[in-house]
C-alpha cells in the first residue's frame, strides 16, 4: 500500500485528513482492544486440535535410530534382524537415501543457510544425529527395531570446542557436493558457516582518541525453547498420490520447499497443512522432523507421524546459537558514546540451520541502540562443530548482542562513576535519528525515551539504585537494559492476504501466516474487522493449508503483526471498493454515488440501501465474478520495536542464589493491536530470559554427550523462579505499521539477561559475563572479589 | 490384561500392556485433552483426578487404576469452561497445549485449599509449566476466577 493509500485508510477511520496520517485511536472499535482468541475456547476445553490428536489411528509409528557418537562414519549397517520384527513396515538407511543436499532451515528461497543435510548420512555428526529410520505399526515394534539394528562405526575425532573450530584440520562438511547459496562468506574446507565484515566510520581512530574503552568478552549459552509441545507431524498420500503433511510448524511453505528438495520430488507433490501449534518461538521455524514420515509416506504409500519425545527435543533439535562476542565500547569523559565494535563468534554446530543469519542480529540490533556513535565495526564468523545444530530462537542473535553490548555498556558506567540509566539517557537513539548500524534505516516511530523513564518510574530506581542490604544476609540490587529488534526481514518478507463475501454476507479471511499460539489469527481478523466496519464474529479466519492459504513466509522474524498486518488492511480496503461497486450495481447506480457502512450499501442520491447480507447472496446467483480481493505485501524496512527494563534481584550473599523479585518492563512496541495479547507475549518472553539468564544451559560431555536431556536437567522457569514481572506499554506511532503497529514477538526476551547481570553488579560489584549466572559462578566471583 | 474403572463418570473396560500409562490408555480412550509434556513427571501438563486427586497420568501405571475414578478435562468440561472464559479474557491459554492439565489442577487446588493466597497457589501449581505465558496472566485469571466465585456464592447465601 502507497503512503498515500495508507493515508485514505486512516483517514477514513478519523474522518479527517490529518497531514501526518495517523489513525485516531481512539475512535477504534476492535484494534487496540483486549478481546479474547477466535481460538481460546476450543483451546481451554481441551480440544483435539493440536498435530497428535488429528492423526489418523493407522499411521505407521516412525522412530529414528541415533547416533551414540559426536563424529563418526558408518561402516556397516544390518537392518535384516529390525526389518523381521512383527509390525515392522520398513527400516531406511543412508544407502536408501537421495544423495542430494538440502537444508531443514525455514527461509525464503535462495536459502542463506548452506544445504548440508541428508535425510540420512553415512557421516554422523553429532551425539544424536540420525543414522536410521525405522516404522512399523506399533511403538512397541519400532523400539524393539531399533535395538537389532546392528551398526558399525568408525569413530572419528570430533570438533566439540567452537573457538577451535575454525581452520581446524578435522573438518564437520568435508564432502564436496555441500552448497551454499547465498554469499555469506561461507567455506566448508574451514569449518566456515558464514563470514562478514560491516562498519561506518574509522572505529580504530574513533577508539583510539576516546577518553574510556570497555574491552570485554561475553559469552551467551545454547538454550532449548521448549516450547510444551514437541516435534511433530504426519503424513499420508491423498487420493491424487500427493503427500500431505500434518505439521506442528511455524513455516508450511518452508517446509513444503524442505521436503521439496529433500525427497527430490516437485513441489507440486507436496501439501502442508498446519493445525493448532503447542508453541514454536522458532524451534519450528526448522523442519526438524517432517522429513522422516514424509520420506516414510513416500516410500511405502502409507500413512506415518513421529512424535518426538522431550529428550529427542532436547537432543536433536534446533536451539539458540551458543556465541562468544568481544566487544569495545569508547566513551569519553562525560559520558558521550563514541564508537563500537562488535566481533561475534557462533556455534552452528553439526549443520548451517540459521547460521548465517542469526549472527548478523548479534550487532545490526544492539549497536544502533546507541544512536550517536561516530563509528562502529560489526565482524563476525560462524563455525561448524560436532554438538546438535543450532536455530532460530525468539530474539535470534539480537538476544545474544544485546546481553553483550547493554552489558559492556553496564561496565562503562561503572567506569565512569555514572548512573547507567543517565548514561543511556544521554546516548540512546531517539526518535527520527538515522541508524548506521541498521542498514542505514530512520527510526521513524522510536519511544525508547519513554520506555526507560517510566521503568525508572515502575521499579522506583532513585530509592533502589544501586542497591540495598536487607540486613539478612541477602543483598537486593536494580539493573537495567534496553532492546530492539525488528519487524519482520525487510525486502524479503511477504505476507498474502485472501478475502471473500460468501452468502448471508459473511467473511472468509484466509492467510498464510501461521497462528503458532501467539495469537495472530485473532489480531489480523481484528484488523479485518476495523477495517471492513464489522464484527469479528462476521468473520471466518483460516490458516494455513498451503493448497488453499496465500503464500506467506511464515510467523518468524516478527513479521506477522507488521507485515501480514499490512497486508490485511490492504486488501481490506480493495474489497471495500469492490463491494461499493457490486452494491452499486445492484442498486443501479455509479460506485462514486455509494457509501459502504460495514453493513449496507447506501446510495447517496435516493437513499436506497443494500445490506451486506443481500449482496452476498446476490453474489451467489448469476454472477460473473466473485466477490473478493487479495493482496500482499513485503517492506522495504523492518522497523525496530524498542524496550527498557529493569530487573530488581535479591542475592544471597552465602550461597550466591539469585532470586527474582521485581521486573518492570516497558515495550514500545507502536500502536499495541490487542493489548492483552501483547502482554502476555511481553510477560513470557521476559521469564524465558529469566531462565536463560538464570539457570538454562545445554551441557555437554567432554565427548559431545549432551547431559541436558530433560526436563530434570534443562530446567525452564517454573512460577516460582520468575518473581513479579510487569509490563506497560509506551507507544509510538509507526507510519508504515497497520494502524501504527510494529512487531511484539521477539523483542521481549531480549532485556533479562543484561538487566540481571546488571542488578548482581550493582548489588555485589560482582560482574558475570558468562551465561548463565548460577549462583555457583555469583559465589566464586564474589570470594575472588573477597580475596583481591 | 484387562482392567475396568470409571472414567468420567462412565465404567470403561481396557485392555491394556502392563507398562501401559494411564496417558495413553485415556488418550486411546477419547479423552485428547490429556496431553504429554515431559515423561518425566516435570511439566504438569498430563494431570488428571485418579479418585479426585490430581495425578500426573505420564507416570501412573494403567494397571493401577484398576477399580478407581479417573477424571480428564472432558469430565468436569462445564466448570472448565468456566475458569476457561477466565484464561481467555487474560489471553493466558497462548498455545493452549498446557492448559487442560493446568485447569485440572486449578480446578483441584480450588476443592482442596479454601481462599488459597497468592503464595499458595504459586506453591500448589509449581508443577504446572507453562512456556508462553510467564505466569503472571495465569494468576490474574485464577484470582478473578476466585472472585467471581465468591460473588456467586455471596448472592446464593439469602439477605
Amino acid at each position: 500500500m502507497s503512503e498515500k493509500e495508507q493515508t485514505a485508510v486512516n483517514t477514513r477511520k478519523t474522518g479527517t485528513n490529518t497531514e501526518s496520517g495517523r489513525c485516531d485511536l481512539t475512535k477504534l472499535r476492535v484494534v487496540n482492544h483486549s478481546v479474547p482468541k477466535v481460538d481460546s475456547g476450543s483451546l481451554v476445553a481441551g480440544k483435539a486440535v493440536y498435530t497428535n490428536d488429528l492423526a489418523p489411528s493407522d499411521c505407521l509409528i516412525v522412530k529414528v535410530l541415533r547416533s551414540p557418537h559426536a563424529h563418526a562414519l558408518i561402516r556397516g549397517i544390518d537392518t535384516e534382524k529390525a526389518k523381521a520384527v512383527p509390525g515392522i513396515e520398513c527400516v531406511f538407511t543412508y544407502k536408501d537415501c537421495p544423495d542430494k543436499r538440502f537444508t531443514l532451515a525455514g527461509q525464503t528461497y535462495p536459502e542463506p543457510s548452506p544445504y548440508d543435510r541428508l535425510i540420512l548420512d553415512q557421516r554422523v555428526r553429532f551425539v544424536g544425529d540420525a543414522v536410521a529410520i525405522v516404522a512399523g505399526t506399533s511403538e512397541e515394534a519400532v523400539k524393539k527395531a531399533l535395538k537389532l539394528i546392528k551398526v558399525k562405526y568408525e569413530v572419528l575425532e570430533p570438533v566439540l570446542d567452537f573457538r577451535k573450530a575454525l581452520d581446524n584440520p578435522v573438518l564437520v562438511h568435508p564432502e564436496d557436493n555441500w552448497r551454499s547459496l547465498a554469499p555469506v562468506g561461507a567455506d566448508n574446507k574451514r569449518n566456515l558457516c558464514a563470514h562478514q565484515e560491516s562498519g561506518s566510520g574509522d572505529i580504530e581512530a574513533v577508539l583510539a582518541s576516546c577518553d574510556y574503552v570497555i574491552d570485554r568478552v561475553y559469552h551467551t549459552q545454547a538454550n532449548q525453547q521448549a516450547m510444551m509441545e514437541t516435534f511433530r507431524a504426519y503424513t499420508y498420500a491423498d487420493t491424487y498420490g500427493r503427500l500431505n503433511v500434518v505439521s506442528s510448524t511455524q513455516v508450511p511453505f518452508h517446509v513444503r520447499r524442505i521436503l521439496a528438495n529433500a525427497l527430490d520430488i516437485p513441489k507440486s507433490k507436496v501439501r502442508v497443512i498446519k493445525p493448532r501449534i503447542g508453541g514454536g518461538f522458532g524451534a519450528k521455524q526448522t523442519a526438524v522432523c517432517e522429513v522422516y514420515p514424509a520420506f516414510v509416506t513416500w516410500m511405502t504409500g502409507k500413512p506415518a507421524k513421529i512424535i518426538y519425545t522431550r529428550e529427542e527435543s532436547l537432543i536433536a533439535s534446533s536451539p539458540r546459537h551458543e556465541m562468544e562476542m568481544h566487544v569495545r565500547v569508547g566513551a569519553d569523559k562525560e559520558g558521550h558514546i563514541r564508537g563500537i565494535d562488535l566481533y561475534t563468534l557462533s556455534n552452528t554446530g553439526a549443520y548451517g540451520e540459521h547460521g548465517p543469519t542469526t549472527v548478523g542480529l548479534s550487532g545490526h540490533k544492539s549497536i544502533p541502540l546507541y544512536g550517536q556513535a561516530e563509528a562502529f565495526r560489526f565482524t563476525y564468523d560462524v563455525v561448524y562443530t560436532n554438538v546438535m545444530s543450532a536455530g532460530a530462537y525468539r530474539g535470534y542473535g539480537a538476544t545474544q548482542g544485546i546481553f553483550a553490548v547493554e552489558s559492556a555498556v553496564n561496565e562503562l558506567a561503572q567506569e565512569l562513576g555514572m548512573d547507567p540509566t543517565v548514561l543511556r539517557e544521554m546516548n540512546m537513539v531517539r526518535e527520527g535519528q538515522i541508524m548506521p548500524a541498521y542498514y542505514g534505516e530512520r527510526a521513524n516511530s522510536c519511544a525508547l525515551d519513554r520506555c526507560l523513564a517510566r521503568a525508572k518510574e515502575m521499579i522506583g530506581w532513585e530509592e533502589k539504585y544501586p542497591c540495598r542490604d536487607m540486613g539478612n544476609g541477602k543483598v537486593r540490587g536494580v539493573g537495567v537494559a534496553m532492546a530492539m529488534q525488528g519487524s519482520g526481514i525487510a525486502g524479503v518478507d511477504t505476507g498474502s492476504v485472501a478475502i471473500k463475501v460468501n452468502d448471508d454476507g459473511f467473511y472468509s479471511l484466509m492467510v498464510g501466516a501461521t497462528d503458532m499460539g501467539t495469537g495472530c489469527d485473532t489480531i489480523l481478523t481484528q484488523m479485518a474487522a476495523e477495517c471492513l466496519d464489522c464484527e469479528m464474529s462476521d468473520i471466518v479466519v483460516h490458516g494455513v493449508d498451503t493448497d488453499n492459504s496465500p503464500y506467506d513466509t511464515g510467523s518468524y522474524a516478527s513479521s506477522t503483526t507488521y507485515v501480514t498486518g499490512r497486508a490485511v488492511v490492504k486488501t481490506c480496503e480493495s474489497l471495500r471498493k469492490k463491494i461499493c461497486e457490486r452494491g452499486a450495481e445492484y442498486l443501479g447506480c455509479s460506485p462514486e454515488d455509494v457509501e459502504f457502512d460495514g453493513e449496507k450499501v447506501l446510495s447517496l442520491a435516493n437513499g436506497e440501501s443494500i445490506s451486506r447480507k443481500e449482496i452476498g447472496n446476490r453474489v451467489m446467483c448469476s454472477s460473473n465474478e466473485p466477490l473478493s480481493a487479495s493482496g500482499a505485501f513485503s517492506s522495504p524496512t523492518s522497523p525496530p520495536p524498542f524496550m527498557a527494563a529493569i530487573a530488581e534481584v535479591e542475592i544471597d550473599k552465602e550461597t550466591g542464589e539469585v532470586e527474582m523479585v521485581d521486573y518492570a518492563a516497558v515495550v514500545d512496541c507502536g500502536t499495541v493491536v490487542n493489548p492483552a495479547l501483547a502482554r502476555i507475549q511481553t510477560e513470557g518472553g521476559i521469564a524465558q530470559g529469566i531462565g536463560m539468564s538464570l539457570f538454562e544451559d545445554v551441557v555437554y560431555s567432554e565427548k559431545g554427550k549432551n547431559y541436558s536431556n530433560s526436563f530434570m536437567q534443562y530446567k525452564i522457569p517454573t512460577r516460582l523462579d520468575v518473581g513479579t514481572i510487569r509490563v506497560e506499554f509506551e507507544s509510538s506511532y509507526e507510519p508504515t505499521g497497520p494502524f501504527g503497529a510494529k512487531s511484539i514477538g521477539e523483542i521481549v526476551i531480549n532485556t533479562p539477561s543484561p538487566a540481571i547481570a546488571n542488578a548482581i553488579q550493582n548489588a555485589t560489584g560482582v560482574i558475570l559475563r558468562d551465561l548463565p549466572m548460577t549462583a555457583e559462578k555469583v559465589y566464586m566471583e564474589m570470594k575472588k572479589a573477597e580475596q583481591q | 490384561m484387562e482392567i475396568q474403572f470409571v472414567l468420567n463418570g462412565k465404567k470403561v473396560t481396557a485392555d491394556v500392556q502392563p507398562d501401559a500409562v494411564l496417558l495413553d490408555v485415556v488418550r486411546g480412550l477419547g479423552c485428547k485433552s490429556v496431553k504429554c509434556g515431559c515423561e518425566t513427571t516435570n511439566c504438569g501438563l498430563c494431570t488428571v483426578w485418579i479418585d479426585g486427586k490430581s495425578s500426573l497420568s505420564c507416570s501412573v501405571l494403567a494397571a493401577r487404576v484398576d477399580g478407581h475414578e479417573v477424571t480428564t478435562l472432558e469430565g468436569v468440561e462445564e466448570e472448565a469452561a468456566e475458569l476457561g472464559r477466565f484464561l481467555a479474557a487474560e489471553g493466558a491459554e497462548q498455545c493452549g497445549f498446557c492448559s487442560p492439565g493446568f485447569i485440572m489442577n486449578v480446578l483441584a487446588m480450588m476443592r482442596e485449599l479454601e481462599n488459597p493466597d497468592l503464595d499458595e497457589i504459586k506453591e500448589y501449581l509449581a508443577g504446572n509449566l507453562c512456556r508462553c505465558t510467564g505466569y503472571m496472566s495465569q494468576l490474574r485469571a485464577i484470582q478473578k476466577y476466585m472472585e467471581a466465585k465468591q460473588t456467586e456464592q455471596c448472592m446464593e447465601v439469602p439477605a
